[in-house]
């Protein structure tokens, strides 16, 4: 059972756009203020990523109920370029925008599941997962 | 032929109105309407019938500015630009509809009508959308400025100490801004401790860390130390999680620390007084 809502990412307002929709959806799922503070970071971190990177895409925020948990579902998909390496992109410190390079490997630290899967020349879809306990 | 439409409209204005209430009443996803008084709506209802007239009658110059006026009531009434060209397009066909019953309007002249009915309504049209984008467009021009103003200033708190309070999201201009002020400041203020504090700030990702840490290297770069406040439990705990690496950086919970710190850096501290 999924309840889903999405924001497209066209500007870097959109990010913000983004993070609202997921820290409502956290709140309402009943998340504290920690674990709604790193969902809406790892919401920022995937749209702006999509931003810098693919130019245009989409973030949605699915409810999850599995097995009597709740949690929120964070897909970001984009028909970017792709990336040329996960290995590299997933390694701390690895940037090619002159940034921290802790994005990816981030975002996976701060949600549950994290999966990711790009074909190049076609795009990316990034799937984060994080439970309610 | 349009001052006949003119004098068909005004003579049976009541009657074109109510018909044209009944229908907008019936738009589903219109609440704007049908929330609305009475009293207001028949306002509303005469200026907009008095609007669309004008348009066949007036000169094209006072035609816009009472658009204008009308178009900025309108958005402060909370009319969606979708509510606002349906009502135009039903009035037209109210009005059409009963010019044909009546057979004002009947097989000889119906090309010609047509024509003028169509010469009256597109411009409407297009000069309501014109109304409302330009008043979006100051809309959100106004609140951009409005927002620049709030961003990022330098407050000198004591001699040597500055601070620069964030509040709201950090986008790649602001945070542009944000460096220009603080060594504009610091080397205005003579500032030797800037105290950055990012208790308004909601979310700390990656981007806003790092454009953080290169104004602080810029910062020591003329010569002054940054100190990091403000930093709530849960932005710590995501701080740690992403890896962000703020070592080089002092940093405090409040901002109270934070200024007792840089006191204590340019040997200076508050002390009591007794009587």
């Amino acid at each position: 059972m999924s309840d889903q809502s999405s924001v497209e990412i066209l500007t870097e307002w959109d990010i913000v756009a983004a993070r609202q929709l997921g820290r409502n959806v956290a709140k309402e799922l009943g998340f504290g203020t920690v674990d709604q503070a790193r969902i809406t970071t790892a919401i920022s971190e995937l749209a702006r990523n999509i931003y810098l990177y693919a130019g245009k895409g989409r973030i949605e925020i699915q409810q999850l109920t599995e097995n009597g948990m709740k949690g929120i579902l964070i897909i970001a998909a984009d028909s970017g370029p792709g990336i040329p390496d996960i290995r590299k992109v997933m390694e701390d410190g690895f940037t090619t925008s002159g940034g921290l390079g802790a994005g990816l490997p981030g975002v996976k630290r701060l949600m549950d599941d994290f999966k990711i899967e790009t074909i190049l020349g076609e795009g990316t879809d990034i799937r984060a997962t994080k439970w309610l306990r | 032929m349009n001052k006949q439409m003119a004098q068909y409209i005004q003579g049976n204005l009541t009657e074109i109105i109510s018909q044209w209430q009944k229908k907008m009443k019936d738009e589903e996803n219109e609440r704007s309407f049908q929330m609305m008084s009475e009293e207001l709506m028949t306002q509303t209802s005469h200026e907009f019938a008095e609007l669309m007239i004008s348009n066949l009658l007036e000169s094209h110059q006072a035609y816009e500015s009472r658009l204008n006026d009308f178009a900025e009531k309108v958005v402060r009434l909370g009319w969606s630009i979708t509510f606002v060209t349906k009502a135009i397009t039903h009035f037209a066909e109210i009005i059409y509809e009963n010019m044909t019953r009546e057979e004002i309007i009947h097989e000889g002249n119906i090309a010609a009508y047509v024509k003028e009915f169509s010469n009256w309504i597109a411009p409407i049209r297009e000069s309501t959308i014109q109304a409302y984008s330009k008043t979006w467009e100051r809309t959100v021009s106004l609140q951009k400025i409005a927002l620049q103003e709030l961003s990022a200033s330098l407050i000198p708190v004591f001699e040597k100490v500055s601070v620069m309070p964030l509040v709201g999201t950090i986008d790649t201009e602001r945070a542009k801004l944000i460096m220009e002020n603080l060594l504009e400041g610091v080397v205005k203020h003579r500032a030797e401790v800037v105290l950055l504090d990012i208790t308004g700030v909601p979310v700390v990702d990656t981007m806003v860390a790092h454009h953080i840490i290169q104004a602080a290297d810029a910062v020591r770069l003329v010569g002054a130390k940054c100190m990091l406040v403000g930093i709530r439990p849960e932005i710590a705990q995501t701080i740690v999680t992403l890896g962000i690496n703020l070592n080089d950086f002092t940093t405090t919970s409040t901002l109270q620390r934070g200024v007792e710190q840089a006191l204590a850096w340019t040997n200076r501290k508050i002390v009591e007084v007794e009587d």
